[in-house]
Order: C-alpha cells, then sequence, then structure tokens
C-alpha cells in the first residue's frame, strides 16, 4: 500500500486527482497525481532527503522545481533504461516510476561516506591535485578508482540503450525559447502576422511561471488567458507548440538544436516510437523567452533539506498543491521573495518569519505580516540548525547586530532573478551587467536572436508581456511577414526592489555551487592562490562544471570573488557559455545511427547470390564484400583461400569488382583532360584499347590508380580504387571545374549503375563464349590483352569488356547494367559449370595480386612515389599534369628511398606477417637502422610459402640480400629474403595467353 | 552553418566538403618549382573575410567559391567555380 499523500493541499494545483499514480523511491512505495513531477510527488509525500552531495555526502534535499535544479538528481528507472543524474525537478511522474538516489552507500539515511563531511577542511579546492599527485603512477591504479568510487554521480547502465531516438529537421520563420508570457506574447505577435512559428517549452505544460505565480492578464484571471492564448495559437496552422522540448543551442546561419523528450513521461515507449527526437531547427529569427532563474543567498548550512528556492516553493504549493514544510521562513533580498509568504498564507500554511535584508519593507508586505501574525525580521540568515530530515531553526542576524533564531521546517530563499542567458551567450557574445536589477542581461546575441521578457531583465509581468509581444512582431516582419499583430496582451508590472546580497559569512560550510560542493570557502582560497579569473576560479574549484552547468551557482561566485579580490561584478566578468543548455543524451545525438546503422552499408549487385552461397563478408569502407566462399570440409579461411587461388589459376573463377569507382569522361577534350590528371598520356590511348593509369597529387606523392579505357574518340571510362572512389570524383571535379575550366569535358559517376565481375583463369575464354553473343570474337587477335570495347551478351543485353587482369591470368572483366549484376552471377555459375567455374572473394584476389607484385592500398599509402612503386618509368615528360613539378623534388627521388620489393622467409615454413621491420642482418633492431617494413603478406598456393611486398630502402638494388625481419609487436624474429616482387609469373605470358 | 548553392539554393553545412583557400591559383606549366611549391604549400591563415573553395558533395558535385568570414562564420557570397554547372553542354 503506498504511503499516503500528507503534505498534499485538499484543493487547487494543475494536477489530475482522478489519476492516480504509484511509484516507488528508493524501494518504497508512494503516490501522487498525474500532473506531478517526481519532485512534487515526494514533496507531497514529505520526502526531504532525496540524496547525498557530490564530495561531502551531505544530506540534501530539492531546491528548485525546474531544470536547474542541483541536488535532485536521481537514477530513474532500472535495468538496461537506468538513467543516471535525472533531475527528479523536470521528471513526469507515470504510474510504476522507479527511482534511486545516488551518491549514497549502503542507504540514503546511512551513507558511509558521510565520514567525509569530518574530514572536510582537507578538500579544499584543488585538493585532488594537491594531495594524490606523488607517485605519479599511483594515480591510474589506485587514487583515481578510489577517488571514483567515492565521488561522482549516478551509475550509467552499462548495458546497451533498448530505445531508438531519432533526428529531424524543421524550418521556420520564428522559433522561441519558452512559452512563459513573454514567449506566448510572441507567438501571438508573429503567428497573427502570418509567420511560421515553432514554441519550444521544456516543461509538459505550456504558462511558465504563470502556472505557479498566476497573475491578471486583460482583465483575465492568468490562467484563463493562457487557455485562450493557447486555443487562439492552435487554431493557427502554422504554428507549432512543441512541449518536452527545450531549445539547448544556437549554430550558425540560424541553426537551433532542440531536445523533445517524446516519450520519457512514460514507463517506455510505446512500440515504434522513439525516446527522444532531436531537432535542427533552421529559423529566420529566434525570441528567447526562456525566463529567469531565481539564485540563491550563500550562507551556512544552505545547503539542508527543507531550504528551497522562494519561487520554487511557490511552484509546489500552488502548482502542485504539495507543501515543502507546514512552517515557512523566507530570506529575501527583493520584493519577489515575498510573493512566497503570499502563496503560504494563502494556502493556510504557517509563515515563521520573513527574514528581509532590505532596510525597508512596504506597508503592503507589513500589514501582510501582521494580518499573517509572523515578524518580520530586517537582517540576514547566518546558519541553519538542522539535518538529514531537515530544517528545524534558523538562525538570523540582525541589522545593528543582535541575533535572532527562528523555528521553521522550511525556508524559501530568493536573492533576485538572473536572466537566462545561455542561449544569448553561446557565440561568445558577453553577458553585460544591469545595476537596477543588479544582473546580467543578455547582450551580443547570434544574428537573427533576441531576448524578450525576464530573459532580458524585464521581470515585471506587463513588461514581459510587452517585450515579448513586440520581439515577435519585429521577428515575423523581418522574415517577411506582415499580416496585423493585433491588441497586445495588457497586466500591471509589479513593483521591483532589490537590495543585492549574496553571500552572509558565517560559522559552518555555506554552498555556492550544491552540486559540486564548491563552498564561498573555496573561492576565497582560490582568490587566496591567485585562481582569481573566473575561467581559473571555475577550473580550479569546479564550480558550475556539473550537469546543471551551474545555473543556480555561477553568478553567486563571482559575485563572491568580486568581493575578495576588491573588484565589481562586471570587472570579475562571466566565463564563456557553451551549449547545450541543458545536459543531452549522447544517444539523441547518435539517432538511428548505431550499431548496423552507424553508418549506411552498400551492398554489392551479387550480394544476396554470395550470401546464398555462404560467403564470409568483410566490411570495406561502406561495402559488404565477399572475402571467401567456404565450402563443407575446408577447416579454415586459408583453405578456402587457397583452393579459390588454385581453382582461378588452373581453370576459371570470378570474382564481384563492382565496389571499384567508375566514371564516365565524355567531350572532346576528354583525353586532354585525363592527360593532366595521370602521369601517363591517354590522349594517345586508341579507341578500343584500356591502359592501366596512375594519379599523383599536387605534391608529388601518389593519389590514386585503375584502369581507363577507351570507349569513343570522346568517352572514356575511368575506374578507381574501392577507397578513392568518391574522392577521385571531388578530386576530377576540382580539375575540371576549378583548373581546367577551359576544357570541354564532362564527368559522370557511374558507379552505382554498373556491376562488373573479374574473370580469371586459362579456361576464361571458355566461359565467356557462353555468355557472350557467338557473333563476338573473343581470340586473341579479335580481343587482345588490354582490350576494351562493348558486346552483346547472348539474349542481347548490351556489356562493356575489358580485357585486364589483376590475378595474372588469362582474363576479362564484363560490366553489365547493376540490376543484371546478381543474374550475372547465377549465369557464370550455370555456364561455368562444366568448367568448374569457382566464385573467389577479396583473400583470393589479394594472393594473386601479391603474387603478381601488384600494389594496392598497402603500398599506395600517401608517402609513397611513382618511383617508390617502380612505375617511374610510366611519368610522361611531354606534358603537364598534376603533381609533376613537386614529385621531381629532391627528396622524392632520392636514391635511398624506400621502394616495393618482394619479400619472402628464409625458412619457407615460417609465416610472414605484414607491419614487421626490415633490419641489416646481423644488427640490433632500433629506429636508427630501421630500413622498411613488409606492407603486404599472403600465402601463396604456387609457390607454397608465406610471400609478401614490402617498401625496403633500396630494395631494387638489394634483390637476393638476406635481411632480418623484426616484429616487436608479434615478439618474432627471421631472417627474410628480398626477391623480385613479382613472384608468379614475371614475363606476363599468362595473362597475355 | 549554410550555404547557399549557386544551383541547389540554400543547404545544410553537411551537404559540402571543405577544402581550403581559394586565392592561390596553379601555376602555369613552365613556372618553375619555386612558384609550385607556393601553390601547394603556402597558406594565408586568414582571420576575416577570405575566399575558400567547396565541393557541394552532397548535392549537385559544383565547386563554389565561397567568401565567408572565419570569425563569425558569416557568408557574403557564393560562386560557382568557373567550370562549374553544366554551362558548356550546348553552348
Amino acid at each position: 500500500m503506498a504511503a499516503d499523500q500528507a503534505n498534499r493541499l485538499a484543493s487547487g494545483g494543475l494536477i489530475d486527482r482522478s489519476a492516480s499514480l504509484n511509484f516507488r523511491f528508493d524501494g518504497k512505495s508512494f503516490s501522487g497525481f498525474k500532473g506531478d513531477t517526481l519532485a512534487s510527488a515526494l514533496v507531497a509525500n514529505g520526502v526531504k532527503l532525496v540524496g547525498r552531495s557530490f564530495k561531502y555526502h551531505r544530506p540534501r534535499g530539492i531546491l528548485t522545481a525546474g531544470s536547474e535544479e542541483p541536488n535532485a538528481l536521481v537514477e530513474l528507472r532500472s535495468g538496461a533504461r537506468r538513467e543516471p543524474n535525472t533531475k527528479a525537478t523536470t521528471a513526469e511522474l507515470y504510474d510504476g516510476l522507479e527511482a534511486a538516489s545516488q551518491n549514497r552507500w549502503p542507504s540514503l539515511n546511512f551513507d558511509v561516506m558521510a565520514v567525509n563531511q569530518l574530514f572536510a577542511p582537507i578538500f579544499v579546492a584543488g585538493f585532488y591535485y594537491k594531495t594524490f599527485m606523488w607517485p605519479a603512477k599511483f594515480w591510474e591504479a589506485i587514487y583515481e578508482p578510489a577517488i571514483r568510487r567515492a565521488a561522482g554521480l549516478g551509475r550509467a547502465a552499462q548495458v546497451s540503450d533498448p530505445d531508438h531516438y531519432d533526428k529531424a529537421w524543421a524550418h521556420c520563420d520564428v522559433v522561441i525559447a519558452g512559452s512563459g508570457p513573454a514567449g506566448l506574447a510572441a507567438a501571438l505577435a508573429a503567428g497573427r502576422s502570418g509567420a511560421r512559428v515553432i514554441l519550444c517549452e521544456e516543461d509538459f505544460v505550456p504558462g511558465g511561471r504563470l502556472l505557479a505565480d498566476g497573475g491578471t492578464i486583460d482583465g483575465l484571471p492568468a490562467s484563463e488567458w493562457v487557455a485562450r492564448t493557447l486555443a487562439e495559437l492552435a487554431a493557427m496552422p502554422d504554428v507549432r507548440i512543441m512541449t518536452r522540448t527545450t531549445l539547448f543551442g544556437v549554430y550558425d546561419g540560424g541553426t537551433y538544436g532542440a531536445i523533445e523528450r517524446v516519450n520519457d513521461h512514460l514507463p517506455m515507449p510505446p512500440e515504434h516510437q522513439v525516446r527522444q527526437r532531436l531537432w535542427r531547427i533552421v529559423a529566420k529569427r529566434c525570441v528567447v523567452a526562456a525566463g529567469a532563474i531565481e539564485r540563491p543567498i550563500v550562507f551556512a548550512g544552505n545547503d539542508t533539506p527543507g531550504v528551497m528556492m522562494a519561487s520554487a516553493m511557490r511552484s509546489y504549493i500552488s502548482r502542485y498543491a504539495a507543501t515543502p514544510a507546514k512552517r515557512i521562513a523566507l530570506f529575501t533580498n527583493n520584493e519577489d521573495g515575498w510573493r512566497t509568504a503570499e502563496t503560504a498564507i494563502a494556502a493556510g500554511l504557517q509563515v515563521a518569519a520573513v527574514i528581509d535584508a532590505r532596510p525597508d519593507v512596504s506597508p503592503a508586505h507589513r500589514s501582510l505580516a501582521s494580518k499573517g501574525g509572523f515578524p518580520v525580521l530586517h537582517g540576514s540568515v547566518v546558519g541553519v540548525n538542522g539535518g538529514k530530515n531537515g530544517v528545524r531553526k534558523i538562525s538570523v542576524s540582525l541589522t545593528g547586530g543582535a541575533r535572532a533564531e527562528v523555528e521553521a521546517d522550511g525556508l524559501a530563499v530568493s536573492g533576485g532573478w538572473n536572466p537566462a542567458v545561455g542561449l544569448t551567450s553561446y557565440h561568445r557574445g558577453r553577458p553585460k551587467w544591469r545595476d537596477d536589477i543588479a544582473a546580467f542581461v543578455p547582450d551580443g546575441a547570434p544574428p537573427g536572436m533576441v531576448a524578450a521578457g525576464a530573459a532580458n531583465g524585464a521581470f515585471g509581468l506587463g513588461a514581459c508581456l510587452r517585450e515579448g509581444f513586440e520581439a515577435g512582431a519585429a521577428a515575423a516582419r523581418d522574415a517577411g511577414r506582415s499580416g496585423n499583430v493585433g491588441s497586445m496582451p495588457v497586466a500591471d508590472d509589479e513593483a521591483f526592489s532589490l537590495t543585492p546580497l549574496w553571500h552572509v559569512a558565517g560559522k559552518g560550510k555555506a554552498f555556492v555551487d550544491q552540486q559540486h560542493d564548491v563552498t564561498a570557502s573555496d573561492v576565497e582560497l582560490a582568490q587566496r592562490e591567485g585562481f582569481e579569473s573566473v575561467e581559473h576560479l571555475k577550473r580550479y574549484t569546479t564550480l558550475g562544471m556539473a550537469t546543471d552547468q551551474g545555473k543556480t551557482s555561477n553568478v553567486a561566485g563571482l559575485a563572491i570573488m568580486a568581493a575578495v579580490s576588491g573588484k565589481s561584478i562586471p570587472e570579475t566578468g562571466t566565463t564563456i557559455y557553451r551549449p547545450p543548455y541543458v545536459p543531452v543524451a549522447i544517444g539523441a545525438f547518435a539517432g538511428h545511427h548505431r550499431d548496423e546503422n552507424f553508418h549506411a552499408t552498400r551492398l554489392t549487385p551479387s550480394h544476396h547470390w554470395a550470401a546464398e552461397q555462404g560467403a564470409v563478408f568483410v566490411d570495406t569502407g561502406l561495402w559488404k564484400r565477399a572475402q571467401w566462399y567456404p565450402r563443407p570440409g575446408e577447416k579454415d579461411w586459408l583453405e578456402s583461400v587457397t583452393r579459390e587461388v588454385n581453382a582461378v589459376r588452373s581453370g576459371v573463377g570470378f570474382c564481384d569488382v563492382s565496389t571499384l569507382g567508375k566514371i564516365d569522361v565524355h567531350g572532346p577534350d576528354a583525353g586532354a583532360f585525363l592527360d593532366r590528371v595521370y602521369i601517363n598520356a591517354f590522349s594517345s590511348l586508341p579507341v578500343g584499347k584500356a591502359r592501366y593509369g596512375l594519379m599523383l597529387r599536387e605534391d608529388g606523392i601518389v593519389y590514386d590508380d585503375g584502369t581507363t579505357s577507351r570507349l569513343a574518340e570522346d568517352h572514356y571510362f575511368l575506374t578507381t580504387t574501392t577507397a578513392k572512389a568518391g574522392l577521385v570524383m571531388q578530386h576530377l571535379e576540382f580539375c575540371r571545374q576549378v583548373l581546367f575550366p577551359e576544357l570541354d569535358v564532362q564527368l559522370t559517376s557511374v558507379s552505382d549503375q554498373w556491376a562488373q565481375f573479374s574473370i580469371a583463369g586459362p579456361k576464361t575464354r571458355d566461359l565467356l563464349r557462353e555468355i557472350v553473343d557467338p557473333a563476338e570474337d573473343l581470340s586473341n587477335e579479335g580481343f587482345p590483352f588490354m582490350g576494351a570495347r562493348e558486346v552483346a551478351l547472348r539474349g542481347g543485353l548490351k556489356a562493356r569488356l575489358f580485357r585486364i587482369s589483376f590475378s595474372g591470368e588469362m582474363a576479362f572483366e564484363i560490366s553489365v547494367p547493376a540490376r543484371y549484376g546478381e543474374a550475372m552471377a547465377r549465369n557464370l555459375m550455370i555456364a561455368g559449370k562444366p568448367f568448374g567455374v569457382t566464385p573467389y572473394g577479396t583473400e583470393a584476389l589479394g594472393v594473386m595480386r601479391v603474387e603478381k607484385g601488384h600494389v594496392a592500398g598497402p603500398e599506395l599509402n600517401g608517402t609513397t612515389t611513382a618511383g617508390d612503386l617502380g612505375l617511374g618509368k610510366m611519368m610522361s615528360t611531354k606534358k603537364d599534369f598534376i603533381g609533376r613539378v613537386m614529385a621531381g623534388r629532391e627528396a622524392l627521388v632520392a636514391p635511398d628511398r624506400q621502394v616495393v620489393v618482394g619479400i619472402k622467409p628464409v625458412d619457407k615454413a615460417r609465416r610472414l606477417r605484414s607491419g614487421a621491420h626490415i633490419i641489416p642482418k646481423g644488427e640490433t633492431p632500433g629506429p636508427d637502422n630501421d630500413r622498411g617494413y613488409v606492407t603486404s603478406v599472403c600465402f601463396s598456393p604456387v609457390l607454397d610459402q608465406w610471400i609478401g611486398l614490402g617498401l625496403v630502402e633500396r630494395g631494387r638494388e638489394r634483390i637476393g640480400e638476406i635481411v632480418h625481419a623484426h616484429d616487436p609487436l608479434r615478439g618474432e624474429d627471421y631472417d627474410v629474403e628480398l626477391c623480385n616482387p613479382v613472384f608468379y609469373d614475371p614475363d606476363g605470358g599468362r595473362q597475355r595467353g | 552553418m549554410r550555404i547557399t548553392c549557386p544551383f541547389c539554393g540554400e543547404r545544410e553545412l553537411g551537404e559540402f566538403t571543405y577544402l581550403g583557400d581559394a586565392k592561390p591559383q596553379r601555376p602555369v606549366a613552365d613556372a618553375g618549382e619555386e612558384a609550385v611549391y607556393d601553390y601547394v604549400y603556402l597558406r594565408d591563415n586568414v582571420a576575416g573575410v577570405m575566399s575558400e573553395h567547396w565541393y557541394h558533395s552532397g548535392g549537385c558535385r559544383a565547386w563554389l567559391k565561397v567568401t565567408r568570414n572565419t570569425l563569425t562564420h558569416e557568408i557574403s557570397a557564393v560562386e560557382p567555380a568557373a567550370g562549374a554547372g553544366a554551362a558548356k553542354v550546348g553552348a
């Protein structure tokens, strides 16, 4: 049976008493109502102690009623959905909610680490830095793990988040942050103008402070005005009100970040729905009506459970009909704080006393005091007597020096209001100080953004409505909307009177930043130790660095720093504000881009067929490529790969090579264009021929390679490596559009349009004759090595056929439109059956390329020149091309460069490994005698041993030399022989045959 | 950041790829190593308005010359590269 809601008022509040909700806090059952937050439900149930503090494990209660809360952080939900550091003050209550307090062991009431309080004098600012410095290696092994166990906030779930998160874009004329009086008035004006409006409200109910503080607008009670306004806005088709949505950041070009807590108010999202949605809102104008945050006054014991912001206390009483205390004392330095006394009396609660730091109190408040039968004490709170069960007694230092004590079980504090200057300051705008309200107000807001109402330092209800309405109208006008804005909502402004008071000196710890346990004396210590700049103060004391980002503490901290350093507050200045305004889950930023959807997956045209064959796939960039095709009985990958290689070398095999980048180059200047981007000539390539081409970067280093065929006088078909497909396209477009705009040439990426297969092995022609129209001449004379032309297939389909070989065998590559790719694979299998056709994967492809000494990614690694790869002779001396001049630099043509060479272990049974370093024989390995390294290796079925390619200093001159391979990563040392990189068929007879 | 592509209209930053300073001009074939060295390696690091190459990689594949203030990210002009678009088709 859930405990009763003893602290719930009999009537009132924006809660639905017909919808009772059960929840558990630290294992104990309670009940609340729909419309409650977890915090208000705890208040209604008389729970004062909700957590232990970060460093000292002091008992803490609820301080605020909003997203600025530093103390009431809980672990919400359980299991995989456990979410640490969730603010009880914004967590909407739902039936079955489970929450646990944080930072305590074994229980909230009895916390072992509270012993830290006894050592409090040593846990000062910079304590960890000063104490755990030596010996250095102890930090990682001993100090940090121990400190992390003792300090820190909640625990992460440790398992994968089962929920989905979404990302979405929205576009509008005017985006408005906040739905208080200023925000609603701005939406009215902008909406009536015809603007497309998005209004973001982080609460689950629009209205802002009107929900708690009420008032009279246009002669109506605030709640009625809000209802009327929402109805008017709802009738506007281009106005969208997004509750549970916080506008958290502003980015260049009028882009705003917002987080929508779509289903956080439910135990779990309904099926097929997301938990949260990250919005990027593009708006021509932005009105920041984010309101203001009431600021605490720092005094000894100000973190005792039961000490609460005055406005928060009003929220709990008025909005939630929940009473944080029975006998309330109020400590204020301003007129606005008195509203809490009014609210308490109206709710039938007792006011123990009002402690007012100002010299004078208005006659109206004097008569309130006499009517309510409570004293007005001129002075300040200097201490709180209480503990984990709340406030008991309050010590007051009266103006003139006398002392007084007030018995109360709750203390409301108001130190004035700080405009929420986050959003307006995110582009390095520094807020400016206004003496008349003793607060920072926005200055230097990003282009298109304006603050209105309390966020702009206009605290009166009338002023909020006026500023909001005018800002909304102006924003709509600027966005080109000129409809009739109608009449402005009108309300009176409340009297404003404040005497700045930041810190009351007293005995005991007085907290500035409650979430990070930073005290007033920490700030003073920072000043004494020279950390006077606010940026240093922040980092030295960690003031404002917790999850609340110092919303209730920053200004007080710098005011105290100003006082002790003898400067004014504006001279002391503020730290830089950075988004997000509230914590945003990483999951929301990731959205659906996680697990297998982390990036797009590209499937080759024959993928599904290959999967049917049981292929093992490997990720190459975004692609899934068949790596090998295991057969029953094969004991490991090497056995499968060796079988595939042998099948190709003795019969015929095929491999999907569609992942290569493919670019059609058209135009009268196509040849001239290719001459400039390749080191070798292409304008001289005859129609019907293919040629291997090499591209350099402008700095002379090799960029990419591939074969390019001339299909017509003005049409070339260029291929790139798989890895560089997109980049080469970008590079060629740069050459065409920026460097050589005078050339008449067009480029079309056709990588996805063509499925391409390599068919290799001595029986390739036999197989192809089954596929290609018999009228096509495939003989060595009719289709010689490096021939390339369009052919008809049996059945009439046009294909492109290229007689090129990567494997070193008699081979063709055939291109068909991508939609025929899978059919081509199936047909090759059927037609090739009599010849024992064998599909092969990227491993076999790699084995055969190493056997042939062809360079690939490991050699084209961004450090090698054409000469290093043994391709220096390809460089034309008759034309200019990208990279020509820089390739001739001294260091790039030096004789002692590391160049491609073949490598094989002296012990034929030995496995060669990529990455092994080449050291002269007999020398002790070290960086000074490192002469290169192994780049690619494979087991060569032809040679029946491991072989490899490497980049070795003067490698080509040293063929036959025995050197030492040193592999410190795997702890291996062995001798290898440098050899010709072409291990197989060095004169190329097989591929020409 | 948002860039107004002359062919596609205003688009979000993610559609574009940055290259860098658009001021250096590729030297003619016989300009000599010094000139090419400058072209390849020497770049101004402007704190203020500079002209930059951007590629509309997620759109029309046009190379653009974008005038941008590196301090404020304000973009004051976007022009297509000389050979961008399909200007030569049918010309």
